[in-house]
């Protein structure tokens, strides 16, 4: 019998997080952002029928970078966990937390056992509160660990660069039309410091609104109201804080 | 390897096995237990008392569709419930009214709301109309050996098709079979008596309005004959609940709506106790 080839574990792991963190990086990005009245999804995907964020539950929405193939798989399995766990208990005892707890475990076993591939996703969980103090928004690499975030946060391609533009400028009292400028701001921003302007078409956007009368938050901005809501944001000088309350009001789904 | 994915807390692999859009099939396949079909009941004795909702009614008008039920549930003789409620909410399009199993009734609703909004998810389009009853068949098909048992739920299915832009109405019976009713339909103990006045009543061409009165009609006229079926109770005020489906979506009508129209046809049936009369001719 021969000798199997040792490779030490610190190795093999880095060689797993590495081959994850290229595929990741290969993506486009997508940027989560608290604004008064709620969070806001934005990725740059010009697919009207693969979509990187999605609906999870009442107050939880789901976005996410990396293999659609892998990170569809794990949508769809939190849609199941969070359906059978309402059913089973009630709708308020579905939270982020227990979701994203679930996600991680599921990343990271299949990132330590050495029979499978990696995944090659980075997730994102976040719940609208009542308040913006109770909003909670998790990052969960490809490995299974967890990040608590506040604020802004970026995953993908260029996250390093998104994210340290979004902290700059990120305030937590932004109007909605506010907090889309700067989220397409920022995906427009490309590694050597190049800017690109994104337009409607090639844009996914999709809110957890806390002012939403149903009891499911989630709402995707289409058409023409997102048109209408990008422009806004772009002619509102940063005095008027208040022109962007009565475009939240935008189409339905 | 079971046992090592569940102490990691890994979800198991149903959770993430592509395939199936249903709740009911990944419930099925995963969890089969919660499903109210697949429980065996012990053999019972005679009859068992438990409680039943009775009357629902519905009645389409041009641009949509009322759904309406009573509020009382009886166990044998005894009034259970004087105020529970037996139509929901489906979706945003249609709505679900029960008579049957009260606990059994109310569990199938949930778990239909939850298989509609669980598919929408998944899939991110909503069901056609005919979709959507067809999956509340397959619901009520599994509930067949607790009907025969005595333990029927049969409901009333309405709901406003978007791609024919009009309301439309489905019966079933406890083996699931599922027909489309044109112009109105009822079920339940008081059935009977509804249908009789809403065939009196009805006209292709009601106004919401005048569709929402003839419907709380019928039910006024179910009391009167069935004592399973609860008139309104203007002492407690417990009236009708009355949903409307149009292509705004479902809605509920308020108290003081209901109100009014309860008031408004109790005061005319205080000089005329039958109701209003159809010609003869």
């Amino acid at each position: 019998m021969s000798t199997p080839f040792y490779v030490s574990p610190q190795q093999a792991m880095a060689d797993r997080a590495e081959y994850a963190r290229k595929g990741i990086a290969r993506g486009r990005s997508v940027v989560v952002l608290q604004y008064t009245d709620g969070i806001l999804f934005v990725a740059e995907n010009p697919s009207r029928a693969l979509h990187k964020v999605s609906e999870i539950y009442d107050r939880i929405a789901f976005a996410a970078v990396g293999k659609y193939n892998e990170f569809e798989n794990l949508r769809i399995g939190g849609v199941r966990y969070a359906d059978l766990r309402g059913y089973t208990y009630d709708r308020d005892d579905v939270t982020a937390r227990g979701l994203a707890n679930v996600y991680a475990q599921t990343l990271g076993t299949i990132f330590s056992s050495v029979g499978e591939k990696p995944y090659e996703v980075e997730l994102i969980v976040a719940e609208v509160g009542a308040a913006p103090e109770d909003d909670q928004i998790y990052r969960l690499p490809h490995d299974g660990s967890i990040v608590d975030e506040h604020g802004a946060v970026a995953v993908g391609g260029n996250s390093d660069q998104i994210g340290t533009y979004l902290d700059q400028r990120h305030r937590d009292d932004m109007t909605l039309a506010q907090a889309l400028k700067l989220a397409v701001d920022s995906l427009g921003r490309d590694n050597n410091g190049g800017e690109r302007r994104l337009t409607a078409e090639q844009l996914e956007v999709a809110v957890l609104d806390r002012t939403r009368p149903q009891q499911r938050k989630f709402r995707r901005v289409l058409g023409g109201a997102l048109t209408r809501l990008l422009e806004s944001g772009a002619a509102e000088a940063p005095a008027s804080q208040d022109a962007g309350a009565d475009e939240d009001s935008t189409e339905q789904e | 390897m079971e046992a090592n994915t569940r102490s990691t807390g890994r979800l198991p692999a149903a959770f993430l096995t592509p395939g199936s859009s249903s709740f009911l099939d990944f419930l099925g396949s995963h969890a089969p237990e919660l499903l109210p079909g697949g429980r065996s009941l012990p053999p019972v004795q005679g009859a068992v008392e438990i409680p039943h909702g009775t009357t629902i009614v519905a009645a389409t008008f041009p641009g949509g569709v009322v759904l309406a039920g009573d509020r009382r549930a009886t166990m044998g003789n005894v009034i259970a419930q004087r105020d529970i409620e037996k139509v929901f909410p489906a979706d945003e399009f249609s709505a679900v009214g029960i008579a049957g199993t009260a606990g059994l009734a109310v569990e199938m609703v949930k778990l239909f709301q939850l298989e509609l909004e669980h598919y929408e998810k998944i899939e991110g389009a909503t069901l056609s109309l005919e979709g959507k009853a067809n999956r509340l068949s397959t619901m009520i098909r599994g509930n067949l050996g607790m009907a025969l048992q005595g333990l029927a739920v049969v409901p009333l299915f309405a709901g406003y098709d978007t791609d024919r832009e009009r309301g439309r109405i489905f019966s079933y019976d406890v083996t699931g079979g599922r027909s489309e009713e044109h112009g109105f339909a009822a079920t339940g103990s008081g059935s009977v008596f509804a249908r009789g006045a809403l065939k009196k009543l009805y006209r292709k061409d009601l106004t919401e309005q005048q569709a929402v009165t003839a419907v709380v009609q019928a039910l006024y006229d179910a009391a009167d004959d069935d004592s399973a079926t609860g008139g309104p109770d203007l002492a407690r005020r417990i009236y009708p609940i009355v949903t409307v489906i149009t292509e705004d979506g479902f809605r509920r009508l308020g108290d003081e709506e209901g109100a009014d129209i309860v008031r408004a046809i109790h005061e005319r049936r205080l000089q005329e106790p039958d109701g209003p009369r159809a010609s003869v001719l």
